[in-house]
């Protein structure tokens, strides 16, 4: 976040200019958001045509045997591959701007058919992740500024380092190696959590005790950057010289008074809460494996391995358009509350 | 040519039906229960004309019938293929050349509609005569048919260019589903996306990406069949939830196969709730060196590569963390055709003296002038076994100072790399359902065999090979190839072998009437398989 | 972020001073005990991953199947994993490979961002605006996926996945770099650089170059610690680095899950060796960024 510090003033003198220049100004943003679509497109398109290995020939010999020419042809020519790339291209781009994404090449089922049960369950994880870092991340920054360069300060910022350092998988192997060798102690048979999906409104009970694990370990590990944010915001707060003035009156009540300078403070929070969320959105590539989860993450790793073209290219421009829309929303955010930016960019 | 290979299904049958009388006596079959089990992969489409992967046969054949199939009670007899929807298994007439199949009467489709001789045409027109724009993966195994023709409502006739005894085990093949002719003249590829057939269940729902479920089907044509009330396939692609989803009692199997630690963490835990069925396996891995590459070139590398391998020793080892076991050479262990311990501890790399045999590889590295050898092993990202082998093998090569670096690659990148002949040396393998060694073995003819990627022709072996296909004699096969054998892996060291893979299937004990075969391919349409509980 | 363990006047008292080398390390150890803990981790690794053979007696790659999967013991600190291997000689030289690809991946990404981010923060306008379209595709662009695409096209092993891991470093380290140069180049002394004719080249590499350094290592050391968790991701995908090559991530592949109950050991030590690797890293470069963070010298 290239201005996650920009200072916060508002320019109450001349409403209607705000709204022409912000006006302006998201307009000018939303137009920015095109090249950044585009050239991830080309990326993306590139990229996966640059693996070498094609889908006909991993789909038709890949599981022993010979296959024959004529049969490698003939899948090419059904899934278009043998039309110039610039068609392929074209066909791609023109299908993003229709919305008509199309069919997976590896099952060859419309792509949005493909991902909506996948989409549930990554958004659901990623929520429930989220809440988990906001959860971890709120209480913990505020007691470490509050109270800061004590043991405390310092057991919060080892916690939450740790884990960021943590390699999701192996958490997620600790887990539910603990899940096992525990229900086993306390029941005498071995619990595990589910393997099979179940959305939340068919079956709350059975849809948590299988999402609660995932998302713990990825809320935890999100919950770093989120909660040396908290205790950077807060400390500003709290330098402001009337609340340092104010502490001996109890910090709580300042804070609360002083709603405006905190929730300005927080906007940084909100921020890297926001991107994140977006990244867990196509990021959870490894903890979906370790938990056998059938999302996104999973999803997309089978697609780029099967050399499914369309699937992939589906799947990233989703991510690179969540992503960028959390940017343009955060950055609008911003200008609102700093005109500078919208005079400036 | 391979016309008298059925004079030798006879004595093969009788070796392997006296193993298979040592089965206990089969308890009376119960009704009803759901059977979940768990697949490692995602089927990509429902035809299993078109897929060759055991992921589609796994969640898909309990909802098709098929012509014929081995005998799902004794699977790996090659002698003993059943009717399916037929009526009898046919002598073939016409000096071996036509077979004639009757179909049972009165079989209906899951719609209701009926099931005969035009539908079983048109499903084999489309496996072996395929229209334009239809992708066919087995054409090539059934490449003997001349033509395939209905005469009445319940015959069909398959007439072969000459006779062949690769014929009725290509048939045989679990993929071949009949379809209806009325969905396929509607549109050739609706089996893609949509299944309707007339096997023991009908499909019921699919979550993409997470399972397949079937229903019972109430008109099967094996009478009191099927004992299941429905299924539930899984898909879970990482090894070690489906074997806690086995421990944990969300699946009663998966089969494919596990590696034995996973066995026996779950006899451990469960003892008696687990029952543990083994075989060898149909599928080997080969390793391929690249003979247009130097040193590959020279066959005294290749033979030191293969003489620095402790079979032997690494057989122990490797069979209790990795899914291979038997030392064994071109042929399946075991089989008439087989090598005998004896036989093959006369070749190269299967000595009974290892020291002598790494002595051996040293002086012939010395005489190529390749002591400080150097090389790639291209392999699979595949762990079991792929990735397992590879590291051993490694560790056998340092042995006579040869290093070796490993680069596995994900499956579409590695055949893309054999397929270039961009590299050293490859871990290729060899997988088929039905044992057939005369077939089977055709992956080691050179680049003639078509999924050969070691870059090597050898008239020599072609010959053996044709010869071992036109002879009624057995023992005269035997000899042969031995000799196609010694050529193959000692005297020019083409290809070698590491292990045959080891098929472990634990289940729960409840699941019962499913055999273990020598193929993850075949015996899966469930039909047999009941619950006790 | 600005945070706040050293007191702005610490670092306002060193500056005329022209400290000594101890002597900073001294001041960034008294001020910040968590930064000095992560710089102790960080540097027993790195004498571990020099140290390697001088420390375990083991060859980390010798198979020995007399002691597949034994428990931890005097003789195997660490106990052995499936194929007989020492855990701890392979935890030993596997910071060889973690250091490895974390420091010539950061690095060079970083030292490419630093150069790409300053000449378009120096030449700004159309050149600046092209370039930051360029570097908002890489930033949007899911970064495990970029890895995978790119491990795919080059091949797995240690090279390739460091070229993969590189990739995506470079527009991080660009656009932070680029921020601070912005504001560099108004300053008076590029003006004046600028007017006496210095080339281009010159300006950049002279002038502005030296004056980014502190978000410079800031982005590097924080950069280690991520490359070695992408690495360990992608070798536990199995498309990094290849057995035998001992590796963290690559040891808790397969095997690791297949005998986390029966041999724990084979599944909990790499992970705790990455684990305090990137913790150290971090908790430097945590405190690295507060200490020299600009804005508390203001």
């Amino acid at each position: 976040m290239g201005h996650g510090r920009q200072a916060v003033a508002l320019d109450q003198t001349n409403i209607t200019g705000i709204w022409t220049t912000m006006l302006r100004y998201v307009i000018k943003r939303l137009l920015l958001m095109i090249p950044t679509l585009f050239g991830a497109a080309v990326l993306i398109f590139l990229l996966m045509r640059t693996i070498p290995g094609d889908i006909c020939y991993l789909r038709l010999a890949a599981g022993g045997g010979s296959v024959v020419q004529d049969v490698l042809n003939n899948c090419r020519r059904e899934l278009g591959l043998d039309e110039p790339m610039l068609m392929q291209f074209w066909a791609f781009i023109k299908g993003l701007v229709t919305f008509d994404f199309g069919k997976s090449m590896w099952t060859n089922r419309p792509i949005v058919d493909e991902i909506a049960l996948r989409f549930q369950l990554s958004l659901q994880v990623a929520i429930m992740a989220t809440l988990t870092a906001i959860l971890i991340a709120i209480p913990l920054g505020t007691l470490a500024a509050v109270k800061q360069n004590t043991w405390v300060d310092y057991f919060v910022r080892t916690f939450t380092i740790a884990g960021i350092a943590m390699p999701s998988f192996w958490l997620g192997i600790l887990i539910i190696l603990a899940i096992l060798v525990t229900s086993k102690a306390w029941f005498g048979v071995p619990w595990m959590p589910p393997i099979r999906y179940v959305p939340i409104w068919q079956d709350p009970w059975y849809n948590l005790s299988m999402l609660i694990w995932p998302a713990l370990a990825t809320g935890y590990r999100y919950s770093a950057v989120a909660t040396r944010m908290t205790r950077s915001a807060l400390l500003e707060v709290l330098r402001e010289d009337y609340v340092r003035t104010a502490r001996a009156k109890g910090l709580y009540e300042k804070l609360v008074i002083n709603r405006h300078a905190l929730r300005n403070a927080l906007l940084p929070v909100v921020t890297v809460v926001g991107i994140e969320f977006a990244f867990l959105m196509g990021g959870l590539v490894v903890t979906e494996q370790v938990f056998n989860l059938n999302g996104l993450g999973k999803l997309f790793v089978e697609s780029v391995l099967n050399h499914d073209y369309a699937m992939t290219q589906f799947l990233v421009m989703m991510v690179v358009a969540i992503f960028a829309f959390t940017n343009f929303v955060v950055d609008i955010c911003y200008a609102w509350l700093d005109p500078r930016i919208r005079y400036t960019r | 040519m391979k016309w008298k290979t059925s004079v030798l299904a006879i004595p093969l049958a009788a070796a392997f039906a006296v193993a298979g009388l040592g089965a206990p006596q089969a308890q009376e079959p119960k009704r009803g229960g759901v059977l979940k089990f768990v697949v490692p992969d995602e089927p990509p489409s429902f035809d299993g004309h078109r897929e060759t992967t055991f992921a589609l046969i796994h969640p898909i054949a309990p909802f098709y019938s098929v012509l014929i199939r081995p005998d799902p009670q004794d699977p790996d007899n090659p002698a003993k293929f059943q009717c399916d929807i037929c009526t009898e298994m046919p002598t073939a007439t016409d000096g071996g050349k036509t077979f004639t199949f009757k179909i049972r009467q009165g079989l209906k489709f899951h719609d209701g509609t009926p099931l005969t001789s035009a539908d079983v045409l048109a499903t084999f027109q489309r496996i072996i005569f395929p229209k334009e724009g239809i992708s066919s993966a087995r054409q090539a195994q059934l490449s003997m048919v001349e033509s395939v023709t209905a005469p009445d409502a319940d015959t069909i006739v398959f007439k072969l260019k000459h006779p062949s005894g690769a014929f009725i085990p290509a048939l045989a093949a679990p993929f071949h589903f009949i379809y209806s002719k009325a969905k396929l003249d509607a549109d050739p590829r609706w089996y893609e996306q949509n299944v309707m057939g007339s096997g023991p269940f009908v499909f019921d729902v699919r979550e993409a990406g997470a399972r397949i479920t079937g229903k019972r089907y109430d008109n099967y044509h094996h009478k009191g069949q099927p004992y299941l009330d429905g299924f539930e396939a899984i898909f879970a692609k990482t090894q070690t939830l489906r074997v806690q989803a086995i421990r944990g009692d969300q699946a009663a199997a998966e089969f494919r196969g596990l590696p034995p630690k996973s066995r026996d963490d779950l006899v451990a835990a469960l003892g008696k709730d687990i029952t543990v069925q083994e075989s060898d396996w149909n599928c080997l891995l080969i390793t391929s060196p690249n003979h247009e590459r130097k040193p590959f070139d020279d066959a005294r590398v290749r033979r030191a590569l293969t003489l620095a391998v402790d079979r032997w020793g690494g057989a122990e080892a490797l069979s209790k963390i990795a899914i291979v076991k038997t030392v064994g050479g071109i042929v399946f262990p075991n089989h008439p055709l087989a090598a005998t311990k004896d036989e093959l501890q006369k070749m190269a790399g299967y000595w009974p003296d290892i020291k002598k045999s790494r002595a051996e590889a040293r002086r012939l590295l010395k005489e190529a002038g390749q002591e400080n050898l150097k090389f790639t092993l291209a392999n699979r990202a595949v762990d079991q076994p792929y990735t397992i082998v590879g590291t051993w093998l490694i560790d056998q090569w340092k042995q006579i100072g040869v290093e070796v670096t490993q680069k596995a690659e994900a499956t579409g990148p590695f055949y893309a790399q054999l397929r270039s002949g961009n590299f050293d040396v490859a871990l290729d393998f060899n997988c088929q359902s039905v044992v057939n060694p005369l077939s089977d073995t055709s992956k080691f003819l050179g680049t003639k065999a078509g999924d050969q990627y070691g870059r090597y022709t050898n008239p020599k072996i072609e010959a053996i090979h044709d010869k071992m296909n036109q002879t009624a004699d057995v023992a005269e096969q035997r000899k042969l190839m031995r000799e196609f054998e010694r050529i193959v892996l000692d005297e020019e060291a083409h290809n070698s072998i590491s292990l045959w893979w080891y098929r472990i299937i634990p289940h729960r004990s409840y699941m019962k009437g499913w055999k273990v075969s020598s193929s993850h391919y075949i015996n899966n349409q469930l039909d047999v398989v009941w619950i006790d509980k | 972020m600005a945070t706040e363990t050293v007191s702005p006047g610490t670092i306002v008292e060193d500056i005329p001073r022209k400290p000594t080398l101890l002597g900073t390390i001294g001041s960034f150890c008294r001020g910040n005990p968590l930064g000095a803990f992560g710089g102790f981790i960080v540097v027993t690794m790195c004498v571990m991953a020099i140290f390697a053979p001088l420390l375990t007696s083991y060859d980390p790659t010798a198979n020995d199947f007399g002691a597949m999967l034994a428990a931890p013991d005097w003789e195997h600190w660490l106990g052995t994993d499936q194929f007989g291997r020492d855990l701890l000689s392979r935890i030993i030289y596997g910071a060889r490979t973690a250091l490895l690809v974390g420091f010539v991946s950061s690095f060079i990404g970083c030292f490419l961002g630093l150069i790409l981010g300053v000449t378009s923060a120096y030449f700004g306008g159309r050149f600046d605006l092209l370039f930051q379209r360029v570097m908002d595709v890489f930033m949007a662009f899911p970064l495990i996926i970029l890895a995978l695409a790119v491990v795919a096209i080059f091949g797995t092993g240690v090279t390739n996945v460091i070229i993969a891991i590189t990739i995506p470093v470079i527009p991080r380290a660009a656009r932070i770099v680029r921020a601070s140069a912005l504001a560099i180049r108004e300053m008076p002394y590029v003006d004046a650089a600028r007017a006496n004719g210095f080339s281009n080249s010159r300006i950049i590499f002279r002038h502005m170059m030296p004056n980014v350094m502190a978000p410079f290592l800031i982005i590097l050391t924080a950069q280690v610690g991520q490359a070695i968790l992408i690495e360990a991701s992608l070798s536990y995908l199995g498309l990094g680095v290849q057995e035998p090559v001992p590796a963290w991530g690559l040891m808790l592949r397969g095997g690791a899950q297949e005998y986390a109950e029966s041999a724990p050991w084979v599944a909990i030590f790499p992970g705790l060796a990455i684990t305090l690797a990137v913790f150290g890293f971090n908790l430097f470069g945590d405190s690295l960024r507060d200490w020299l963070d600009p804005k508390m010298k203001t």
